[in-house]
C-alpha cells in the first residue's frame, strides 16, 4: 500500500516545528507502524535527508517508550494498542496520516516526535513507592492479600507510563498516571501506611510540573494502551479527601 | 593464564555466609565519601543503585532510555523462581541449584549458582514488601506455576508482566533514593568508554544523547549492568537499543569476555514474516504449561490446523521427551523445532513455524481460564499476526533471546579489572550454557539487591575515596578517543545505512553462528565479518552532526561494536569443540541428535582478552570443578 505522511519536524526544543510531507510506498499490511517509519527513514537517509526522530525500544508494547499522536489519537486509532503494536492493516491504501509528538506543556519536544517525559519520573520520585529498604523484610506469605485486592492492584500496576493519558487530555492532566500508582499501592497493606502522604505529595508534584487537573473527559482512559480505568481517578480523589486532615497533622 | 573465580572453600551451603563474614565493611560515616557509577537501570542496575543509595553511598545511575522504568527487564513476562516450596511439591534450595546447574549443561560455577538459589527466597520477600502485586490465591497466599526445565512449581508471577512489576519495584526504590539525593540519575546517556587509572576502573565517558555532549564521570568504582548482546543477530527479542557497547568498550580496556558463544534461542517467538521486520516478539514460555506443541505428520501438509485430525499430528516434544514434554528446557525445545522444520514439517508461510495449540486446555479448563492466564499474550499475538489463538493454534518459532556469556567476573562479581563490577545478564556467571526460564529476573535482582552491596564494600574498604576527578589525564584521553570515533563515523558519508549493515551482520550470524554451528560455518563467519566491518568503516552513511540528538549516530556506534563482537562470538564457538546448552556444534551430537558434551576438555570458562582491533584475542581458561553434582548426560526423556 502507498501512503502520504504529514510528520512533525522540529530540530530542537527552541526551534519552530512544522509538518513535512513524505510518501511511504510499497508498505506491507503486516508491518508495524514503526517498521513503516523505519522504511521511510531508510529512504530519507539515502536521499541525504535527516531521518525522522522517534522514540521506541522494546517494540512489544510494554516499555512505554513509543509516543506518537497519529491522526489526532495518541498511539493511533486502535484501542488498547501502543504505536509499536499498531499494524499497517489498520490503514487503507492511499491514506493520509498525520504524525505528531505527545502534546503537553509538561512534555517539551526534544526533536521531531521525541519529547521529554522526565516530569513523570519526578511524580514517582515525589512518593510513588513503598519506603522499604533492602533486606530485613518479613516472609512473603506473612503479608496476606485478598485475591481481589491483588488483582485490582495489578489492574492499576499495568500502567506503562507512556504518557498517552497526558497527551490525550484537553487539560494535559497526569491524573490517570498518578491514580494508577496511588491506586495500586493504596490497595495493598504494604502501601497503606504511607497512602495519605503519598497522595498529597504526588498531587502537589503534579501541579508543580505543570500538569492540568482532571476535568472528567475520560480521554485518558480512551487513549490508554493498557486500558487503565478512570475508576482509579475516583479512588485518587477519595484517597486525597481522606488524606487532607491527616496531611494537615503531619505537616506540622 | 588460569583464571581464579575466587570461590570460597568449605561446604556449598556455607560458602556465601562464610564469605560474607570475611568481607570488609565500610563505616557508615565513610560510605558517603565514596562515589559509585552504575551503568544500566534494569533489574540488576536499578536494584543495585537503589540499595547502594540506601546504604549511604553516592551513586550516579546511567541509562540510554529516557527513564530507568523503560529498561528491557520490563519486557520479561513469565515469572521469577524461588525455592520457597510453598506448594509443598518437593522443592528446596538444593533442587533449584541442581536444576539450574543441570539446565545450564554443567557450564556454570557451582558456588555462584548455589548462592543464587539461596538468595532467591529473600528476593520474593523483598519484592512483596515493595508492593509488587504477585498473583494470589483466594486465601491471600502467593500462587506458583511451573516453568521449562523444572518438575516443581516454583515460579512466582504477576500476570504476564512479571518483569515489568519487578522492574517497577526496583525503579520505585531507585526513585525514592533519587528524591533522597543519594542517587543522581542520568537518563538518555550512553556509556562509550571505561576509564582506568593505574589499572583501576575510575570512571566512564558518556555521550548525552539529547545534546551530543561527550562528558566524563569519575568515581571510586564502576558497575556495569547493561544487559545482553543478542542483537548481534539483528532480529532478536531484545529491545532495539540493547547492545554490547558498554561491555565491549570495557573489553577493549582489558575486561575479559567470557563464553560469548553461549546465546539462548527462545522456543516460543512469533515467526518472521518478511524482510521489513525490525524485531521478533516473544510469547511467554509459560504458555507451554497449557499449550501443546505439534506439527503435521505429513511433510508440507497445507491444511488448516483445525482440519488436521488428532492422529495426523506429531506432538514431537511429548513423543521425544515424555517426562518433561512441552516443558522441556529452551535449548532442547528450540532445537527440536528447528529439526522438524528443517525436515519439511514446518507450518505457516515459509515453513518456519510449529503450532502451539491450546485446544485441549480450552476444552479441559474453559476459554475463560485460559483468558485469565494468558489473555494479554493472546491479544498481542492477534495484533501481530491477525489470528485468533482461541480459535486456531498459535504459530511459534525460536528466536535469539538471552546471552549467557558476558564479561568475566569472580565470585564477588568483580571483573579482572579492579573496581569494575558486572551484574545481571552483562556478566557470564550463573546460567552456564543455557538459561532456564524464570531465572534471569532472579539473577538480576540477586546481584543488585543482595550480592553487590556486600562485595563492593570489600573493594572500597581497601581503597581511599576520591583519588581522581575527571580532570585526570586518563579522562582527557578517553574523551578525545570517543570524540574522534564519532567524528570518523560522521565523516564517512558512504552509501549504505547503519541498518543495512546490521541486517547483513545479523544474516551472517544467524546462518552461521545460530542454532546449529559447524567448523565450516564458523570459519565462513570469521571470514565474512571482518570484510563487512571494513566495508562499514568505508561505506556507512550517517546524516546529521554529533552535536545533536542523532539516533543514526547512536545506532552506528552500537553496530560498529557488534561488528567486532560478532567475530569474537564466532571465534569462541569455533574453539568450543563440543555441544552444550545453547551452543550446538553439528560435529558433536549423539546418534539420536542430542547435544554431546566433552567434559574432559571443555569443562571450563573461556575468557577472551582483547589484543587490539584486527588482532587475535588471547584465550584464558577458568576450570570448572564440580564437587557437589555429578556431571551427567542431560536427559529430559
Amino acid at each position: 500500500m502507498d501512503l502520504t505522511l504529514h510528520v512533525w519536524r522540529q530540530k530542537g526544543p527552541n526551534d519552530k516545528g512544522k509538518l513535512n510531507t513524505y510518501k511511504a510506498t510499497d508498505i506491507s499490511p503486516d508491518m508495524s507502524f514503526l517498521e513503516m517509519l523505519d522504511v521511510v527513514n531508510e529512504g530519507l537517509i539515502h536521499q541525504g535527508i535527516e531521518p525522522i526522530a522517534f522514540d521506541h525500544d522494546c517494540r512489544e508494547g510494554i516499555c512505554g517508550t513509543c509516543s506518537q499522536v497519529i491522526n489526532g489519537d495518541p498511539h493511533g486509532p486502535q484501542a488498547k494498542t501502543t504505536v509499536c503494536q499498531l499494524h499497517m492493516r489498520q490503514f487503507k491504501d492511499g491514506d493520509e496520516i498525520y504524525i505528531e509528538p505527545w502534546r503537553s506543556r509538561a512534555f517539551p519536544v526534544i526533536r521531531d516526535l521525541v519529547v521529554d517525559r522526565g516530569a513523570m519520573d519526578r511524580l514517582v520520585q515525589a512518593g510513588g513507592y513503598v519506603s522499604v529498604s533492602t533486606g530485613g523484610v518479613p516472609d512473603a506469605n506473612a503479608i496476606l492479600i485478598p485475591k481481589d485486592d491483588a488483582e485490582t492492584a495489578m489492574d492499576a500496576a499495568e500502567c506503562i507510563g507512556c504518557g498517552a493519558c497526558v497527551a490525550a487530555c484537553p487539560n494535559g492532566s497526569a491524573m490517570l498516571f498518578v491514580a494508577a500508582k496511588v491506586g495500586q499501592l493504596a490497595k495493598l497493606p504494604q502501601g497503606r501506611t504511607e497512602a495519605a502522604s503519598r497522595v498529597c505529595t504526588m498531587t502537589d508534584a503534579m501541579l508543580k510540573e505543570g500538569f492540568g487537573n482532571c476535568s472528567n473527559h475520560y480521554d485518558c482512559e480512551a487513549a490508554c494502551p493498557k486500558g487503565i480505568s478512570v475508576k482509579f481517578i475516583a479512588q485518587l480523589n477519595r484517597e486525597y479527601l481522606m488524606a487532607l486532615p491527616k496531611a494537615g497533622k503531619t505537616k506540622a | 593464564m588460569i583464571l581464579d573465580g575466587k570461590c570460597p572453600t568449605g561446604s556449598l551451603a556455607d560458602k556465601w555466609d562464610k564469605h560474607r563474614q570475611d568481607l570488609k565493611l565500610v563505616n557508615p560515616a565513610n560510605k558517603r565519601k565514596f562515589k559509585i557509577i552504575v551503568v544500566g537501570t534494569g533489574l540488576a542496575g536499578a536494584s543495585a543503585a537503589a540499595t547502594l543509595g540506601e546504604l549511604g553511598y553516592k551513586v550516579e545511575a546511567f541509562c540510554y532510555q529516557d527513564s530507568p522504568r523503560r529498561a528491557h527487564s520490563i519486557a520479561a513476562q513469565g515469572g521469577i523462581n524461588a525455592a520457597k516450596n510453598y506448594p509443598n511439591d518437593g522443592d528446596s534450595i538444593y533442587r533449584l541449584f541442581f536444576d539450574t546447574i543441570k539446565g545450564g549443561d554443567f557450564r556454570a560455577r557451582e558456588a555462584n549458582v548455589y548462592r543464587l538459589a539461596q538468595i532467591s527466597n529473600a528476593i520474593i520477600d523483598q519484592c512483596v514488601a515493595q508492593g509488587v502485586p504477585f498473583a494470589r490465591d483466594y486465601a491471600g497466599y502467593l500462587e506458583n506455576r511451573s516453568f521449562g526445565g523444572a518438575q516443581v512449581s516454583r515460579t512466582f508471577f504477576a500476570r504476564g508482566q512479571t518483569g515489568q512489576q519487578l522492574l517497577l519495584g526496583a525503579y520505585q526504590a531507585l526513585s525514592r533514593q533519587i528524591a533522597a539525593g543519594t542517587v543522581t540519575p542520568f537518563p538518555r546517556t550512553e556509556m562509550l568508554d571505561l576509564v582506568l587509572v593505574d589499572g583501576h576502573a575510575k570512571g566512564i565517558t558518556v555521550r548525552d544523547l539529547t545534546t551530543g555532549e561527550i562528558r566524563c564521570h569519575a568515581a571510586d568504582a564502576v558497575i556495569l549492568a547493561t544487559g545482553g548482546y543478542v542483537n548481534v543477530f539483528n532480529l532478536s527479542t531484545n529491545a532495539m537499543g540493547s547492545s554490547v557497547t558498554a561491555a565491549w568498550r570495557a573489553h577493549r580496556k582489558g575486561a575479559f569476555f567470557a563464553n560469548p558463544c553461549f546465546t539462548q534461542i527462545h522456543p516460543t517467538c512469533i515467526p518472521v514474516t518478511g524482510d521489513h521486520q525490525s524485531k521478533l516478539t516473544l510469547m511467554s514460555e509459560s504458555l507451554r504449561n497449557d499449550g501443546r506443541i505439534w506439527v503435521p505428520k505429513k511433510a508440507g501438509d497445507k491444511r488448516r490446523p483445525q482440519d488436521i485430525p488428532e492422529n495426523e499430528r506429531d506432538y514431537y516434544l511429548e513423543r521425544k521427551y515424555p517426562s518433561f514434554g512441552n516443558l522441556a528446557p529452551r535449548d532442547i525445545a528450540s532445537r527440536a523445532a528447528k529439526e522438524v522444520c528443517d525436515a519439511g514439517f514446518g507450518v505457516g508461510a515459509g515453513g518456519r513455524g510449529v503450532y502451539l495449540d491450546f485446544g485441549d486446555s480450552i476444552v479441559r479448563l474453559g476459554e475463560d481460564a485460559i483468558r485469565t492466564r494468558y489473555g494479554n499474550l493472546f491479544e498481542m499475538y492477534q495484533r501481530i499476526t491477525d489470528e485468533n489463538a482461541y480459535k486456531q493454534p498459535m504459530r511459534i518459532y525460536p528466536a535469539p533471546h538471552y546471552s549467557m556469556g558476558g564479561l568475566w567476573v569472580d565470585y564477588n562479581l568483580q571483573s579482572n579489572i579492579d573496581g569494575l563490577f558486572v551484574l545481571g545478564e552483562a556478566n557470564f556467571s550463573d546460567h552456564g550454557a543455557n538459561r532456564l526460564g524464570a531465572s534471569a529476573l532472579m539473577q538480576g535482582l540477586a546481584d543488585g539487591y543482595f550480592i553487590i552491596p556486600y562485595t563492593i564494600a570489600d573493594y572500597l574498604a581497601r581503597t581511599s575515596p576520591g583519588q581522581v576527578d575527571n580532570t585526570h589525564e586518563a579522562f582527557r584521553q578517553s574523551r578525545e578517543q570517543v570524540d574522534e570515533q564519532a567524528g570518523r563515523l560522521l565523516a564517512i558519508n558512504g552509501r549504505k545505512t547503519v541498518s543495512e549493515f546490521h541486517r547483513e551482520l545479523g544474516h551472517i550470524m544467524w546462518e552461521n553462528v545460530g542454532m546449529a554451528r559447524s567448523a565450516s560455518s564458523l570459519t565462513e563467519a570469521l571470514d565474512r565479518i571482518p570484510a563487512l566491518r571494513n566495508e562499514f568503516w568505508e561505506n556507512v552513511k550517517i546524516p546529521g552532526t554529533g552535536q545533536q540528538f542523532n539516533q543514526e549516530l547512536e545506532k552506528a556506534g552500537r553496530v560498529a561494536d557488534f561488528l567486532e563482537f560478532g567475530e569474537l562470538l564466532a571465534r569462541d564457538a569455533l574453539q568450543r569443540e563440543e555441544s552444550c546448552g545453547g551452543h550446538f556444534r553439528t560435529e558433536h551430537q549423539t546418534a539420536d541428535g542430542e547435544a554431546l558434551r566433552n567434559d574432559a576438555d571443555y569443562a571450563h570458562v573461556a575468557a577472551w582478552q582483547h589484543k587490539g582491533a584486527d588482532q587475535t584475542p588471547e584465550l584464558h581458561k577458568e576450570p570448572l570443578t564440580f564437587e557437589n553434582v555429578e556431571l551427567a548426560v542431560r536427559s529430559y526423556k
